[in-house]
């Protein structure tokens, strides 16, 4: 019979825990760009992360890309649809209110979900490891090299994003949006342009989470909500609008959900990660990382 | 010829092609069925099969003449899973359609909704969900008098595992279970009867119905070193579970799923991680392995052959449900024509109906029909059902 020693198991929470919050984190940095750029949430960021897992498994396994080709070609599909997201739902909206944009956000979503029921049907979807599935074990925990992949993207993600709101001109151009959108298009930014390319960017990491997520954890149709919701809490307990905080975010309710399971709980894996972020938000409202000044300004 | 004309042309041709069909099949009027399926939203899985035998019953009835050369009028709703919309249409079905009997709906939840229309309006529901409260009255201890069910129940399910279990001399498990209402029914038998088998529970874990990774739910269960784990769940994450289960290396823990496994969708989605696999199925899932001598092998070899052919995809136990209790109702319309009160005394009398998950037999207090024998054992061996030893 198998056994494990405490350790082990804690370890095993600790490993499952850091890669969910991956998944998590990439939603939460998703949900930021956007969020700094336009003040609105996008309740369709969790669609974003379905269609990558779907779109991937039908390049992948139905139309049989091999994966070096099938990656970037699922990424470009899903920007498009966040391109068209904000061209067709976000841009025309005359006089936008952060309300109404957020209303349309949901409407998008729904739009989504509906029409990949309608493709792909409502069967849940597998996709190959990238790196076969022979876990390896480490101090009796045992790791998924897809785990790896999760964890390693995140990671990328994270340099990338932060190379280019710092080093490159329409990083910056899209940060003075963030800070103030009225003196940006004062200093010749066009404002709507850095609104378009923030839908772009945040479909791309949310297709990324969702390739990656799905050798772990199969795709559906109506996958995309919850995983909004989880990213939307971890967005929030990092403080909206921060990056480092979206990943300590998501990194801290992926971690406390497992460990909660594993060591309280399973029944109330949920409650744990909410009873936490009330916790936070009761003595920082803005979140970890978030300014209570910055947060003052914002409309939302 | 102008557009116009072509217009007008084009639709008397196709009013006259409706007039032609019409007459070809002569029926003396009409048996109203009425149906009610989820058959779109999360719970389709269960709807979308059940929609689909129904149809093709209803069209091969017809073919062959009707029930008493009338036609079987078959009216079919989409509850969507939701019990509000799933109370209207039954209303509906009743009130408006004036149906002589509704079958449906496919969730245990949507039918507690609507048992209640049953009683006031008077009309015969036989539902395609598991729960044993909906044929009996908790409050009042006795059974609803106008409602009956075709699937088997969990407490079924749950004494064919525990039978299984005390054969192979197990009587430590794990068990873990999904946070919906099928796992937490199941769930709840697996506590109840456990000590009736001398089964000594050692982890009981949960996880949410959309929840991507049990790896934490297993860690936990294999530090307790339970001889197996039952786990009680329905859609993808029964699923993961067992990726989950392959991937810690918990193998030599033998795996049991509930009924709710009843599809091959979830071996082949299982990608190799359902291999040696237990679960307790209806004789519909493994037809082509039931001896020759056992009753239901003939109907369920058509059933599936009928159902591969006309819509080209595996069959789904849950179809099952909707056969037993369409078939059930067409006999009853056959025997005493639309006519509800007899139809619901026909129901209440029948005996040895073959269906595709068991033997009915009705009786004024068991509006189930069925027991544990409705259950095979089977396990997963090379992708494929086989008949456990």
């Amino acid at each position: 019979m198998e056994t494990i020693t405490l350790t082990g198991q804690i370890f095993q929470y600790l490993v499952t825990g850091i890669t969910v919050g991956s998944v998590y984190a990439m939603v939460a940095v998703g949900f930021n760009i956007i969020y700094n750029v336009t003040e609105i949430i996008n309740f369709a960021q969790g669609e974003f992360v379905m269609l990558g897992g779907l779109i991937m498994v039908f390049l992948h396994v139905a139309v049989g890309l091999p994966l070096i080709l099938a990656f970037p070609a699922t990424v470009a599909l899903v920007t498009l649809v966040g391109v068209l997201l904000d061209r067709l739902a976000i841009n025309p909206i005359r006089r936008p209110t952060v309300l109404s944009l957020i209303i349309a956000t949901i409407a998008a979503s729904i739009l989504i979900k509906g029409t990949a029921m309608f493709i792909w049907g409502k069967d849940p979807f597998d996709l190959p490891a990238f790196s076969g599935r022979d876990p390896i074990i480490v101090l009796g925990a045992v790791i998924q090299p897809q785990y790896f992949w999760v964890i390693g993207f995140l990671v990328l993600i994270v340099i990338v994003l932060t190379f280019f709101f710092e080093r490159t001109i329409i990083g910056k151009a899209m940060s003075a949006c963030a800070d103030n959108p009225d003196a940006a298009s004062l200093v010749g930014i066009d404002v709507k342009r850095m609104v378009l390319l923030s839908f772009a960017l945040s479909a791309a990491i949310g297709a990324v989470a969702g390739i990656t997520m799905t050798p772990i954890a199969l795709m559906e149709y109506d996958r995309g909500a919850m995983l909004a919701i989880k990213g939307f809490g971890a967005a929030v307990l990092g403080g909206l609008g921060s990056f480092p905080g979206a990943v300590i975010g998501g990194l801290i309710l992926g971690v406390i959900e497992s460990l909660g399971a594993g060591l309280i709980s399973s029944g109330y894996k949920d409650a744990f990660a909410l009873i936490v972020l009330l916790f936070v938000l009761f003595f920082k409202p803005s979140g970890i990382f978030g300014n209570i000044e910055i947060s003052k300004i914002k409309r939302f | 010829m102008t557009l116009r004309k072509i217009a007008v042309l084009s639709t008397i041709c196709l009013f006259a092609v409706g007039l032609l069909a019409g007459p070809a099949l002569a029926f003396k009027g009409a048996y109203k069925v009425g149906a009610v399926f989820s058959v779109t939203g999360r719970t389709s899985f269960l709807g979308d099969p059940e929609k689909k035998t129904a149809e093709m019953l209803a069209e091969k009835i017809n073919n062959a003449g009707g029930i008493n050369g009338k036609k079987l009028e078959l009216i079919i709703y989409d509850s969507e899973g939701d019990a509000t919309k799933a109370n209207l249409a039954v209303r509906k079905l009743i009130t408006q359609d004036k149906v002589c009997a509704v079958i449906g709906p496919s969730l245990s939840g949507t039918s507690l909704a609507v048992v209640p229309l049953a009683a006031k309006y008077e009309t015969p529901l036989v539902s395609c969900a598991a729960s044993y409260k909906i044929v009996w009255d908790d409050k009042e201890s006795k059974v609803r008098k106008w409602v009956f069910k075709t699937p088997q129940t969990d407490t079924m399910a749950v004494q064919a595992i525990y039978t299984y279990l005390n054969k192979k001399g197990v009587n430590k498990i794990a068990v873990m279970s999904v946070t919906s209402g099928f796992g937490a029914s199941g769930r709840g038998e697996l506590l109840r009867l456990a000590p009736g088998y001398g089964m000594k529970i050692v982890a009981d874990e949960k996880y949410g119905p959309k929840d991507t990774d049990m790896t934490a739910q297993l860690t936990k269960i294999k530090g307790k070193a339970p001889q197996v784990i039952v786990n009680w769940s329905v859609g993808p994450t029964q699923v993961v579970v067992l990726r989950n289960w392959k991937d810690l290396g918990m193998t030599s823990i033998p795996f049991y799923q509930s009924h709710g496994f009843g599809s091959r969708k979830n071996i082949k989605l299982a990608a190799g991680a359902a291999e040696g696999v237990y679960c307790p199925l209806g004789a519909v899932n493994v037809a082509e392995l039931l001896p020759d001598d056992h009753p239901q092998k003939a109907v369920t070899m058509q059933y599936m052959k009928d159902y591969t052919a006309k819509y080209n995809e595996p069959l789904s136990s849950f179809g099952g449900h909707a056969w037993d209790a369409l078939e059930l109702v067409a006999d009853a319309l056959k025997a005493v024509g639309c006519d509800k009160a007899k139809i619901r005394d026909y129901l209440e009398n029948t005996q040895g109906f073959v269906g595709q998950h068991g033997v009915f037999n009705f009786s004024p207090d068991d509006h189930i029909g069925l027991d544990k024998n409705a259950f095979q054992m089977v396990v997963v061996k090379d992708g494929d059902w086989t008949l456990a030893e």
